[in-house]
This record gives structure tokens, sequence and C-alpha cells, in this order.
């Protein structure tokens, strides 16, 4: 090897691995954003939602007079007045070809079928007056039966869609004895209960919201030759394509722009009613148009996550070898069948057999109707709710066992020495060593001197008990495979692009299809371009979420965006290595076989003589002296497809404290070692673990979205719907073993939503470890202290209450006592 | 319509406001101080964190006639970015990765910067207590409450 050589490989490590600071937080941390709400254009009009209070309802009059002429109101309109300009919200992944779905329009003229569904929009010039009229907006409703409860919903009790005659909106199963990838379950099934060991269980998946800290807002600017929209979205490429394909505007006179994004986590996975009729009405009118939603209304309009029951079949044989694996799923859509819709589910149905090898497998799932808001992607993404029930069922055995729950899944799970190993539903698990990070996992938390804590605890009755929790989870990432989500009747496909400008002064564009909103990417993409190019980390530009900038892209969710979107870079850029080869050979007076690429340069092998690839780029924008024969251009672009999934796993342990007299849990110690392949950059990959476990984390304790009796969202603010605190949080401990992944060249797996699919499960076997020896194995999400305090004394009777103990009120009676006008 | 007159980031400025403007609306509206954001109408979410005469309030809790004749110092007027300063805050969350989307994080350091002038050497219980009322989704506060610790190590060293 050379010295030039040896320095390039060297300089090779330089960026990648690296813990840059971001290229984002100088403009973030200064003010200097351009959320959507910021933008404002001159004329702009504003809107307001006049939304529906009945979860399902006939709308028999509307009564826009007030409205209109109340002041600086520009225009009223309604789901007839805007009829078919308004386009229809797509559903991208039917998954069967008998899927019932009703038409989901922007804003329907006729019926409502969720509490919070849009029924009229005011413009006006002002937001606040845009409000004050849509409060004039008299809408007459007869009020009909709601499909409400999610099991019932699924017996047709009550139908959420009249029209559809039915509520089960679609079924679809994987059988690993149908697929020829493993054995038939109920055989499997039928003969551990015969000698073996069959645990059945029944779990909740509550209804998540997912609490994107900036508002959705849109503003649409029709007047140009292009419409131009502005929007908090997730998705700027396939929002394009929705409008284009449902509004009969040319795709070309549609440019989609997300701008500074506040978050996602699959809230903003969607193409939404607001956007559609931000966009009509711009288009009526003919002004620039703005719609930000309040919190109140992204509570009941923005898209709920997970809300699934989950019935549960674990074979065993009687030594704890698993062998067969049962799932029936209830999935709750809401009121319609969203972008992914039933394909969130689906995206689960791979990954109940985590990192076991079961033998016989089946998944099912039946997709169900209600009328509630509809329901799709949230971190993870069908993923967490599979990892939960996998993982509580593992503990479920150990406790059967009466072993310790590492011990039962180390029988159980994919030795190191056997990847790549093909999984019971048929996928090749590219890389992992389980054995590595719950090694370290196990040694950051002190698991065996808690395990002794717990022991001298249980045998000394303490009131606080410690319970100690486990999840050893593993994911599908980096959607995905384009013949894959052909083969799953997904609507679009998995790749992602990329391109390399090469500037006359040398600095470079990397423009990604890739939509960041807080992940990173302008950081960790200038990390792999500058050095795979060798160029300054300062001087790469990373543009992205323009559909005119980034004129291809299938944007950011699925922890797609390094494993699929950073292999498009690298793709890029080697092609602009190669593109601008023959022109340094020329100008170099060299042959083309004689210069090699390193650090940035090329030389000439066995001499001094080498120039730079920013030198290469003048020359060629300069064009005075290139070889014949090929263009003057280098800039390069890649369309990557990716060849398969892959597999991030870790360990996650929790360490949680219940106190027995009151239920209140508290987290004591949450330890987790990942495998996410080769870290880009560990200031990032930090980030992004320790928000994902603390999205868990809120599930299995604080998060759940209720509804009462009349399909009214009653957690529908910050101050019902339990948001994690600074002060109900702790810092965690977070390392990593490293696997790489062998499907992408750049060695890496998804991290975005591993630590969300990871944690939840960890917590809630922490918080059943800690009183199963008081009879306890199941408490419900979230684990509030009045499930957990209810779960220690289920068997206590039925008067919990001691007939003594101050009333707080008195059925039927006032909730307060009469004041009898004191005070007046 | 009310006359109001206040300093906003170091400039005097004077409008014609409706008595129910929030502060928060008069900063974006009026004054495009838009790097003071909305993230919510129940004031749980901070997002809106500003100084009034220099300590932190919510600025959709306060209607911006009540900030007649006061002083508002926004995420804009914290340091001089336009020289390309920081506050030492600022430099913290940047440097420990308090911040991914961003959204939060003008509230989050406008709070932290009064949180570290009331209690300059703060335990990290002492922290998490102080920035409860700031929401954040995406970091789990880990690293914000690193970044506020981190100042205040700064803090220390300046002093010393």
């Amino acid at each position: 090897m050379t010295a030039t050589q040896d320095r390039a490989a060297g300089e090779a490590q330089k960026e990648i691995g690296r813990d840059r600071r971001r290229k984002e937080d100088q403009r973030l941390i200064t003010g200097r954003t351009r959320w959507t709400d910021n933008i404002t254009l001159p004329g702009m009009l504003h809107l307001a939602m006049v939304r529906s209070p009945f979860a399902h309802a006939t709308i028999t009059s509307i009564d826009v007079e007030a409205a209109k002429s109340s002041r600086n109101v520009v225009a009223v309109l309604t789901g007839t007045d805007l009829a078919d300009t308004q386009g229809v919200i797509i559903n991208a992944w039917p998954i069967s070809p008998e899927q019932v779905s009703p038409t989901h329009l922007p804003m329907p003229a006729d019926r409502v079928s969720f509490a919070g569904e849009i029924v009229a929009v005011v413009v006006a010039r002002t937001p606040a007056e845009a409000r004050d009229a849509a409060e004039l907006v008299d809408v007459e409703y007869d009020v009909l039966p709601a499909a409400l409860d999610l099991k019932e919903a699924a017996t047709d009790a009550v139908l959420a869609h009249p029209d559809l005659g039915t509520n089960r909106s679609a079924t679809w199963q994987f059988d690993s004895a149908q697929a020829g990838t493993g054995g038939d379950v109920e055989e499997t099934i039928a003969k551990a209960r015969d000698g073996g060991i069959v645990i059945e269980r029944e779990y909740r998946q509550q209804r998540l919201i997912p609490a994107f800290m900036e508002p959705r807002s849109t503003v649409v600017d029709p007047t140009g030759e292009q419409l131009t929209m502005w929007s908090a979205t997730q998705i700027p490429h396939v929002l394009r394509f929705a409008l284009a394909a449902t509004t009969g505007v040319s795709e070309s006179k549609i440019r989609v722009i997300a701008p500074d994004v506040g978050g996602g986590f699959g809230g903003k996975l969607q193409t939404t009613p607001e956007e559609f009729i931000t966009f009509a009405v711009a288009r009526r009118l003919g002004k620039p148009i703005k719609y930000t939603e309040t919190r109140s209304e992204s509570f009941l309009a923005c898209h709920h996550g997970r809300d699934q029951w989950q019935k549960i079949t674990l074979a065993a044989e009687a030594d704890g070898t698993v062998t067969g694996l049962k799932v029936e799923l209830l999935t709750d859509l809401g009121s319609y069948n969203a972008l992914l819709g039933g394909g969130t589910p689906v995206l689960g149905a791979f990954m109940f057999n985590a990192i076991y090898k079961f033998k016989a497998y089946q998944f099912n799932v039946q997709t169900v109707l209600t009328n509630k808001t509809w329901t799709d992607a949230y971190r993870g993404a069908g993923r967490p709710e599979a990892t939960f029930a996998i993982e509580r069922t593992m503990d479920e055995l150990a406790a059967e066992l009466g072993v310790d729950p590492l011990e039962i899944r180390e029988k159980n799970w994919i030795r190191h020495d056997e990847f790549p190993f093909t999984s019971v539903c048929g996928l090749t698990y590219d890389s992992g060593n389980y054995e590595a990070a719950t090694a370290r996992a196990k040694e950051m938390l002190g698991y065996d001197a808690l395990r002794a804590e717990q022991q001298r605890r249980r045998e000394a009755g303490d009131r606080v008990q410690l319970g100690i929790g486990v999840s050893t989870f593993t994911e599908m990432c980096g959607l995905a495979p384009s013949r894959v989500l052909g083969s799953l009747d997904y609507g679009a496909g998995g790749w992602e692009h990329a391109s390399v400008r090469m500037l006359a002064t040398g600095k470079v564009e990397l423009v990604t299809g890739a939509s960041a909103h807080g992940q990173g990417h302008e950081t960790v993409f200038s990390q792999i371009v500058a050095d795979r190019l060798g160029v300054p980390f300062e001087d790469v530009e990373v543009l992205h979420g323009d559909t005119q900038v980034a004129h291809k892209g299938m944007d950011t969710y699925g922890s797609r965006s390094l494993v699929v979107g950073g292999e498009a870079v690298v793709r890029a850029a080697e092609k602009v290595i190669e593109k601008a080869k023959p022109i340094a050979a020329h100008l170099l007076e060299a042959n083309v076989d004689d210069l090699e690429f390193a650090a940035g340069r090329f030389g000439v092998r066995g001499t001094d003589q080498g120039m730079t690839i920013q030198e290469v780029a003048l020359a060629t924008f300069a064009a005075h002296d290139y070889p014949e024969g090929i263009e003057p251009y280098i800039d390069a672009e890649s369309t990557y497809d990716p060849v398969d999934f892959n597999y991030p796993h870790g360990t996650h342990l929790c360490a949680m404290e219940v106190d027995t007299e009151t239920g209140a849990v508290k987290m004591r110690k949450y330890t987790c070692c990942d495998d996410i392949g080769n870290v880009m950059n560990p200031l990032i990959v930090a980030g992004q673990v320790h928000g994902g476990v603390t999205q868990g984390i809120a599930q299995a304790l604080w998060e759940e979205a209720v509804y009462d009796d009349n399909g009214t969202l009653v957690s529908g603010s910050f101050v019902d719907y339990l948001l994690p605190t600074s002060a109900d949080t702790i810092s965690y401990d977070t390392d990593h073993t490293t696997s790489p992944s062998t499907t992408n060249s750049l060695g890496a797996k998804g991290v975005g939503e591993a630590g969300t699919i990871a944690s939840t499960p960890a917590v809630v076997n922490a918080v059943v470890d800690a009183v199963r020896h008081l009879g306890v194995n199941d408490i419900q999400m979230p684990c509030t202290p009045e499930r957990v305090w209810r779960a220690i004394h289920a068997h206590d009777g039925d008067a919990p209450t001691p007939a003594d103990a101050m009333p707080h009120f008195e059925a039927d009676a006032l909730n307060q006592d009469p004041t009898d006008g004191a005070g007046q | 319509m009310t006359k109001i007159e206040l300093t906003v980031d170091g400039a005097a400025v004077s409008d014609d406001v409706e008595p129910r403007m929030l502060l928060v609306q008069y900063l974006r509206e009026k004054l495009g101080k838009t790097g003071t954001v909305i993230g919510c109408d129940t004031s749980n979410c901070g997002a809106c964190t500003v100084h009034l005469d220099g300590t932190s309030v919510k600025s959709c809790n306060v209607l911006a006639v009540q900030a007649n004749g006061r002083t508002v110092t926004t995420i804009e007027g914290l340091a001089d970015a336009a020289e390309g300063e920081l506050h030492p805050v600022q430099e913290a969350f940047r440097e420990c990765h308090g911040l991914q989307c961003g959204f939060c994080t003008p509230g989050m350091i406008m709070q932290a910067v009064d949180l570290l002038a009331e209690n300059p050497h703060p335990s990290e219980e002492e922290v998490r207590l102080g920035m409860e009322g700031n929401l954040c989704r995406c970091t789990g506060y880990h690293n914000i409450v690193k970044s506020v610790l981190h100042a205040a190590g700064q803090n220390e060293g300046a002093t010393a």
C-alpha cells in the first residue's frame, strides 16, 4: 500500500462515525425557522374549519349566512360547494381485494362519521376573524348511532357506515404452512396442549395520539403558473401525487414544499382533509390561503395510532422450547382507511415471531371501521404492537416455567452464528448478535444485583416492590423493496432518489428524496458525501422537501432514510467520481486506468500528479478542455431500490418500583444496548434512541386516547392526554453493539423507531414483574396507579373502599354542593 | 383597539391591537417574530415561552396589552445572531444535541435561561422540575436536561 492510500483509508473514516454537531441547529436555536405557519404572502386569507361535534350524524342543513356577513369574511364553503373539486383522500394500501372502504371526501356534504370531521370552512382576512365566523355557522344534524367499541363494532351491532353493510373492512393472513416457510400452527398448538405448554393471552394496544409538537399547517399559493403548497408533512412527494391523482390538476402544475417540519412520528405520514380543503379553496378564490390547526383540532383530527386487541397463542415444549405462535388481531381503523390504513398492522405481521425460532406461525388481522378518528402509522407502525405482544408472552412463558425471562429468551433466540437466518415468515435476517447485546445490557443495568435486591424486597414484604423488565426486540426496517411492496398490494414503490450536483466553486449540493422533520439528515448525509467525495463536511449542502428541487422521492418514514436514501446518496456520489474520472485523466494527460481516487483527489498512480474533484468540477463548468465523446457534466443521480429489509435489534432492560399500597410506579433505571449496524453519527443515534424509548415508555405508563360513550374524545388536550414531561422521565443508559447490515453498503440499520418498538414491553414487563408474586400476570396499558392497584387487589373481594371513606359524590346527585346564592 | 408601546428584543415598538390579542400573536403576526411558536391552545406546551421584564412567561398566556410599557425578549433577541453570537444556553443545546425537530427549542431555551438565572447550579432533579412546563416530543428530555446542566457548568467556568 502506498502512503497515499494509507492516508486515504484513515480519512475515509473521518466523517462517518463522527459525532458531528448538527448543521440544522444554528437556525433552530436562534429562531430563524421556516415553519409553514411562519409563511405570510401578500393578500393571504385564512381558514377556520367547522367540525362535527357528533361521532355519527346526518347533516340536514348548514346555514352560513350569519358567518358570511361576519367582519372580513370572504367566503364560507361547505361540502356541497366544493363538491368534486376537493379531491379524495386516498388509501394507498388496500390489504385485500375485497377490502370494504368508505369513500373519504375531505369535506363530506351529507354525513359525518367521526367527531371532528370537517363540515364547512370559513375564509377570512385574519385567522381570528375566520374563527369568530366559524362559531356562527349553524349546522343541523340528525344524530345516528355510533360504532365506538372495537370489539362490538366487529360484530356489526352498529354500523359506522350504514351503506357499506358491515364494519369489517378487511382480513389478512399469513400462514407459515401455506407459505411453505414453516409448519402448521394448529397442529403445533394441539401437540403442545398434550404435554407441552400453551400460553394464551389477550393484550390491548390502546389508542395513541402522535402529538408532534408543531401543529399541522398548510399554505397554498395559486398566484403563479403552478400551485405551490407548503405543508407540515413527512411526505411532500406522496402528497403531490395524491393531489394530482384526485383533483384533476396536472402533477406538473403542483409543487409541494415541506419546509421546516416540527416532528411527525408517522402523524404527518398522511394526506389530510385539511391540505385538500386548503388546496381547493385557493384554487377557487385565486388567493394565497393558510390553514393552521389548533392543538385541540390536532388531537381530534390528526390520525391516531395503535388501537388493537391482540389474541396470542404460544405453543412450547415442556422445557420451554417455543414451537408455534398464532396471532389474531382486531384493529380499529377509525372511520376511514387512512393512507396505510389496514397496512399498518400488516407491517407487524412478520415480526410477532421476533428473534425466536418458531417452527409454525400464523398471523391474522381483521380491520374494523368505527366512528372515531382514523388511525394510521405511529412511530413503529405495526412493529411496536408485535414486539409488545411477543415480549410480554415470552415473560409469561418464563413465569410458567419459573425461570428468568432472559433464560427463556436465550433458549429460543437465533444464535449469532446462525445469521443470515431465515425466519418462520420467510424473511432473511441479515445480521445480529443477541448474546452480545444482552450481555452488555445486563452489565450496564447491574442485572444480577437488581435481581438479588428484588428477592430481598419480596422476602421482606416491602411496601415498594422492585420489578425488572426485559425486551429483546428486533424489527424490520428500511421500507422497502418495491417488489415486496407490490406483492403486498401497496400502491407505491419503496425506492429512494438522490442526486449530487458539483458546483463550479467546488461546493456540493446533495438533493435527497427523503424529507426530514427533525432526524438530522442534513448533517448525516453531509458526512456521507464528505467521505465519499473527499470534500469538506461544511461544503456539502443538503436540499430536500421540495418537489421542484427534489423531483423524485418517497419521503421519510419506516426508518428508511439512511438505509435506503443514504444508499442512494452513496451511489450518486460514486457515479460523480466515475463521471469525473475521464475528465481528470484527460486534463492530467494520463490513462484513466492509471488514476486512483482517494481523499477527494484523482492521482496518477506512481507520480505526484493529480487534481481534486473540485478542480475537475471547475474545469467541467468552464468546459474549455474535455475529452471528445462525453458531456461536460459530472453531476449524477441514483434511484436505489433496496434489495432487502434490515433487522436492527437490541436488549432493553428496565427497573421499575411499584408502590403496592397506592399502585404508583416509578422508573428507577432504563438501560439499552441496540445493534443498528454501523453508526453514522453517534450523537444523532443517541437522540433517536432517547426519544424513541420515551415514546414507548409513554405508551406503557401514561398515554391513551379516550372516547366517551358518545364518541367524544375526552383526552383532547395536553391537559388530559399525558405527554411525558421532563419531570416524569429519567436519563437513560444507552450503548451499542455492531453487526453491520449486509443489505446496504453503509452497513447501517434504521434507528428511528427502534426505541419505541423496544421499550413498551420492557416497562410493562417490569411493572408486572414487580407484583407477579401478588398474583398479577397482566396490567392493561397505560399502567396507571389505579390499574396497578386494581391488579394487585383483584383478588381482594369487592369492597376496596372502606365504608367510612369520604364520598366524592353520590350517584345521580349534583357533583358540587349547591351554592344557595353564596357570593352573589 | 388599544395602543401599546413596548420594547421587544431591544427595539421600541408601538401598535394598536385588539384587547383580546395574545402576546404570542402580537409577536408573530404584527412583528414577524416567528422564532416564537405556538404549540398548543391550553398553555401546556411552553413552545411560546419568552421573557417579560426578564422573567419567563408563556406568551400565549399573556395579552399583548399586558405587555404595554414592558420589555419582551424572544429567542431572536437572546444573542446577536447577525453578529454570529450565541447565548451560552443556545450553544449548549447545539453541543449536547438538545434538539431534534427544533419546534419546542425556542421555548426550551428561554425557559432554561430563566431557570439558570434563578438557580445557576441546579441539580438534574432541579432542571427536570424547572423545565416541566415545556413539552418536547423528540428528545425524551435526556439531552435537554444535559444541555441545561452543560450550560450551568459553563456558568461556573465563567464565574470561577
